[in-house]
């Protein structure tokens, strides 16, 4: 049987304020355990919750960026369930009246089309503490510096349809929440978490099946995997005729597998109702103005600009524009390297291989824009052949130096560009070649004879010793063989 | 309207309220009881009536985004059941 | 000195006839004498009372004194106070002292007036006689000649009964459903509770948090405006609080009430109320009238449904309220727990007293699913119905006047057994809390030897009116004054 795959997502995104959602106490990361948690986030009796205006400022923002209704009265309510990492006993979350009401992203797929995902909605909430399973002689350690962090909720339709759609959403979604400064995006610290729906349905089938959703996916590697594998196992199900129970997995991403998050109770009821501590947020022009005068560029607007100013091809701009770190690392780069579609080869091609290799970020990389700039430059300039120019990029990344004229220098890097010192290397090397020479001469397929010039090639290298420029000696034999 | 042995058990769950059978018969009366008294509610027509929230017609007030609160933890662990290297002590979660 | 008023004492100080301490140590040592027989405070705290007091006396000295600074007063404890249990009348939070006040506390405080202790109350405020304190009933000082202990009223029984015994001028308190107003009836003493909004929550212990509002408790209608003076005012902890200016509510105490129109709601002189009740009230009306103010009756045509409405939204809103009390952070916690399951409900079951339980599983039942609509969305519908009909009576009438209560003081453990009796105890006052505009209630004469109290209801943000309204009646009678026998 052929199936249909409905993915839908619920991601959080932790916002970057300073403070928390209703307390004035840090979210900075990594302080000692619950020195962070004020008496509001305690929960002692008494105290009493106050918004942040920024959090309000930067889901406006996000529900901007994502062509979204803003909710002009939005409304908190109480979500009741007990957990000790969530001192009240109820999450302050919105549930009918979100901040942020239906909108859509566009998405870049590898067939070269796109596609519209729509945003059902985005709430503001608070988030909880951490649990620390940690022997404390069989006891939990609960640690509440992160309750009351402000989260956006973004719920998606369940419009994509791959894992590949999921992913390029999930990207997407990364991209535009770190441009707009919103979220620092780190997902292996939970900044930034997607929970994914899936369901099956007989293909061309209308009616939804059951779905699952898998939680902690915190890489986007994982978050593909984690949905082929969901996939498999739904399929598995079906074809043997079960039916897939509606329940919460936790995927791991070590293992490849997910298991069921067993609900103690079988139907949570979690009781809704308008928190009475806090009034209406009422959202006005002027505010919203506020918000849009923060926008920076968004991908989008990054990408088209990439094309215009720099002549990518679409591939290479969205890739480049997606991240906003990435996006401004290849400006640099460009601006010193001169050649802008030179400069993205780099940064796509060695910079990023790099990246991936050593798991690093674009602003963890030991070299700087300027610096590729700069050996891209020299590349564009015949200076260095790009053998040469990838031992410069190695130097650099360790740090044994830290400026690629000086290190082509020190190397005797530098190609040999002298048109006459070439020529001269070129007739002794066809010289010590003459049958070669006569076959070149006498083949009349010039894909042949291409493939023929390769093999002069490797003696003109080793006699400049790997300094000859490859350009030059090509048109230099050209000359001399057609004549 | 009375409320059954079951409603109770689930509400008591939900609550998180240890019960015991003799409870249990005791609420279902005194539940019951008060339950009356509220299905008086259904008496009043309230077609097209907003439901009141909040006596007074406010919205909310929005804080600045500044810090501050400073580290208590040693004033609030002091009154706290069990902690231990900072952290709350509940038994075992299972997740 | 302790059958003088907040206004007296601060003359007193003021002129150099007696000083904080001594004054301190009088009511400390009436406390010590006869609290014996009407457990009305939960914590004395002696020696923080004396250090403030001698704080006090050395701030007078310096000449940077203010109305309050020395005179002696008491917290319903279920505001926090920095450093001083506070326990809700809870087993749950017998062992709380908080790091922190509240704010109400924090102004206290600034005002240098000399705190004695916590008074006892319902526990959560959840109650209408004291009884359902963890630290045992509070006995009222009226009736007692008679044999019986009766009850106070309650929430706020404990600050009544203190300040009717003569153990201290003047207490806070709080009214969610009548919790000022009933036990201020109850005891012979004035009580007020302010529009919703106008008394910063922070640091007072939640029950329903859309209806609960900090308030003042005296003998005298003045002495409650030197309190709300205190009390009122914007605070940026409290989302809920109103930002509006707060008038000096001693400066229109003494406007004539030449052309006051008074309302009488018809639905608040029922069959509910008894005649004897009843004559009091109109004889007090009386009294108005012969201050020059008209009276004519009006109606709250859905005021019956008020506690209807009131015991899903208050028993909805306290059992998220209530949600914290889980034994994790501070507060009780069960011995031994197996599990985390076993931590969170015989913490709960052990800690909390029967009213409290019953109203927490009212309150979850009404959000569950499947009733939210016919409950919780409901009584909320209701809730507007009744604010409309107090909107719609005040665009004829200045003040509604009404009984607080449909009897005198009961007998303690006579309503015990059933907690709908109890409820009804409350028919008269919840509908304003609903409302959320200020009422007060005010002593208006006897009934068997016991107090009757006279409700007066304003506008919201009209608690200036309310007490100049009450003062001038306590200008032309004496039942104020009463002492208990």
């Amino acid at each position: 049987m052929q199936w249909d795959i409905v993915i839908g997502l619920e991601i959080h995104v932790q916002l970057a304020t300073k403070t928390k959602i209703f307390s004035g106490s840090s979210t900075a990361f990594g302080a000692e355990p619950n020195t962070q948690a004020s008496a509001v986030d305690l929960a002692m009796p008494g105290t009493l919750p106050v918004p942040n205006e920024q959090a309000f400022r930067y889901a406006v923002m996000f529900g901007l960026a994502v062509n979204a209704e803003i909710g002009r009265r939005s409304v908190f309510d109480r979500k009741n369930y007990f957990y000790p990492d969530l001192p009240k006993g109820y999450q302050t979350t919105q549930l009918d009246h979100p901040i942020i009401g239906p909108g859509f992203v566009d998405i870049d797929l590898a067939d070269g089309s796109s596609k519209r995902v729509r945003i059902h909605h985005a709430h503001l909430e608070e988030d909880a503490g951490k649990s620390l399973h940690e022997d404390f002689h069989g006891m939990t350690g609960i640690d509440l510096n992160r309750a009351g962090t402000p989260l956006i909720e973004v719920v998606t339709e369940p419009d994509m349809n791959s894992a590949e759609e999921a992913v390029a959403f999930a990207r997407k979604l990364h991209s535009l929440v770190t441009s707009l400064g919103i979220c620092d995006g780190d997902m292996s610290q939970g900044s930034l978490r997607f929970d994914v729906n899936i369901s099956l349905k007989p293909k061309g089938s209308e009616e939804l099946g059951t779905r699952t959703e898998t939680k902690n996916l915190n890489s986007f590697r994982f978050m593909e995997q984690a949905i082929a594998h969901e996939v498999e196992r739904q399929m598995d199900i079906l074809e043997d005729g079960g039916r897939v129970i509606q329940e919460t997995r936790l995927y791991n991403g070590e293992r490849n597998e997910s298991r069921s998050m067993r609900s103690k109770e079988e139907a949570n009821d979690y009781r809704y109702f308008p928190c009475p501590d806090l009034l209406p947020v009422v959202i006005d022009d002027a505010f919203i103005q506020s918000a849009r005068d923060l926008l920076p560029e968004l991908p989008d607007e990054r990408k088209a600009r990439f094309r215009e100013q720099y002549g990518l091809n679409n591939y290479d701009a969205r890739l480049l524009s997606e991240d906003a770190s990435m996006a401004a690392f290849f400006e640099e780069t460009a601006s010193h390297g001169k050649d802008a579609k030179l400069a993205a080869n780099w940064v796509l091609g060695e910079f990023s291989a790099r990246l991936n290799a050593e798991d690093k970020t674009v602003t963890q990389a030991p070299i700087t824009g300027a610096q590729l700039g700069q050996l891209v430059a020299r590349i564009a300039d015949n200076t260095v052949s790009s053998s040469g120019a990838k031992k410069v990029f190695e130097a650099l990344w360790k740090g044994d130096g830290d400026n690629a004229d000086a290190i082509i220098e020190a190397r005797g890097l530098k190609q040999v560009s002298d048109t006459g010192a070439l020529e001269q290397m070129v007739d002794e090397v066809l010289a010590g070649m003459p049958d070669q020479v006569a076959q070149y001469q006498r083949e009349t397929d010039p894909k042949k004879q291409k493939k023929m010039l390769g093999g002069f090639m490797g003696p003109l290298m080793k006699a400049s010793k790997g300094q000859g420029n490859p350009k030059l000696f090509n048109e230099i034999l050209l000359k001399k063989l057609n004549n | 309207m009375s409320i059954s042995r079951e409603d109770i058990e689930k509400v008591a769950v939900l609550a998180r309220i240890r019960v015991d059978e003799a409870q249990i018969s005791a609420l279902e009366s005194d539940l019951g009881n008060i339950l009356n008294l509220v299905d008086q509610l259904s008496a009043a027509d309230t077609s097209n009536v907003e439901p009141l929230a909040h006596p007074l017609d406010a919205v909310q007030r929005l804080r600045a985004d500044e810090v501050t609160e400073t580290n208590q933890r040693e004033a609030f662990q002091a009154i706290a059941p069990a902690t231990e290297d900072g952290l709350y002590l509940v038994p075992r979660v299972i997740e | 000195m302790h059958n003088k008023s907040v206004a007296e004492l601060s003359r007193e100080l003021e002129s150099g006839k007696i000083s904080s301490v001594e004054l301190t140590r009088e009511f400390l040592d009436r406390i010590k004498a006869e609290d014996g027989q009407y457990n009305s405070f939960i914590t004395v705290t002696e020696d923080q009372a004396m250090a403030d007091a001698k704080a006090a006396d050395e701030q007078r000295a310096a000449g940077k004194a203010s109305v309050w600074t020395g005179v002696p007063f008491a917290h319903k404890d279920i505001f926090c106070t920095n450093g001083v249990a506070t326990t809700a009348g809870s087993k749950m939070l017998a062992n709380f002292v908080p790091p922190y006040d509240a704010t109400v506390t924090a102004n206290f405080r600034t005002a240098g007036a000399v705190c004695l202790g916590k008074t006892n109350m319902d526990e959560f405020a959840m109650g209408s006689s004291n009884e359902s304190s963890f630290f045992g009933p509070v006995t009222n000082p009226w009736g007692l000649s008679s044999g019986d202990k009766r009850v106070p009223g309650g929430s706020s029984g404990g600050s009544a009964a203190a300040i009717a015994a003569r153990l201290v001028p003047a207490a806070t308190a709080t009214d969610t459903g009548g919790s000022i107003r009933q036990p201020a009836a109850l005891c012979g003493i004035t009580g007020l509770k302010p529009t919703y909004g106008r008394v910063s929550r922070y640091g007072m212990i939640a029950f329903a948090s859309s209806l609960d509002q900090g308030g003042t408790m005296a003998r005298t209608a003045e002495d409650n405006a030197l309190m709300l003076n205190v009390m009122a005012g914007f605070d940026p902890k409290d989302s809920t609080c109103v930002d509006r200016a707060v008038p000096d509510y001693t400066a229109t105490l003494n406007e004539p009430l030449k052309g006051l129109r008074v309302g009488l709601p018809k639905e608040y002189f029922s069959d509910q109320l008894s005649p004897a009740m009843e004559q009091q009230v109109r004889n007090a009306v009386k009294e108005y009238e012969k201050l020059g103010a008209t009276v004519t009756e009006v109606s709250l045509p859905h005021a019956k449904l008020a506690i209807a409405a009131y015991y899903v939204i208050a028993p909805a809103e306290a059992s998220a309220n209530l949600s914290r009390f889980d034994g994790v952070r501070y507060g009780y916690r069960c011995e031994d727990p197996k599990d985390l399951n076993d931590l969170y409900t015989r913490t709960r079951a052990e800690g909390f007293g029967g009213e409290v339980k019953r109203r927490i599983l009212v309150g979850t039942y009404a959000l569950s699913a499947g009733y939210f609509d016919a409950y919780y969305l409901k009584a909320q519908k209701v809730r507007r119905l009744i604010q409309q009909d107090f909107i719609n009576a005040f665009k004829d009438v200045d003040v509604l006047m009404s009984p607080v209560t449909p009897s005198p003081a009961f007998v303690q453990g006579e309503k015990t057994s059933d907690p709908v009796t109890m409820y009804l105890e409350d028919v008269f006052t919840i509908a304003v809390n609903l409302a959320g505009v200020p009422a007060m209630s005010v002593p208006a004469g006897f009934v068997d030897g016991l107090p009757v109290g006279l409700q007066i209801i304003g506008n919201y943000f009209e608690e200036a009116r309310l007490l100049n309204t009450a003062h001038q009646f306590q200008q032309v009678t004496d039942w104020h004054q009463k002492l208990p026998q």
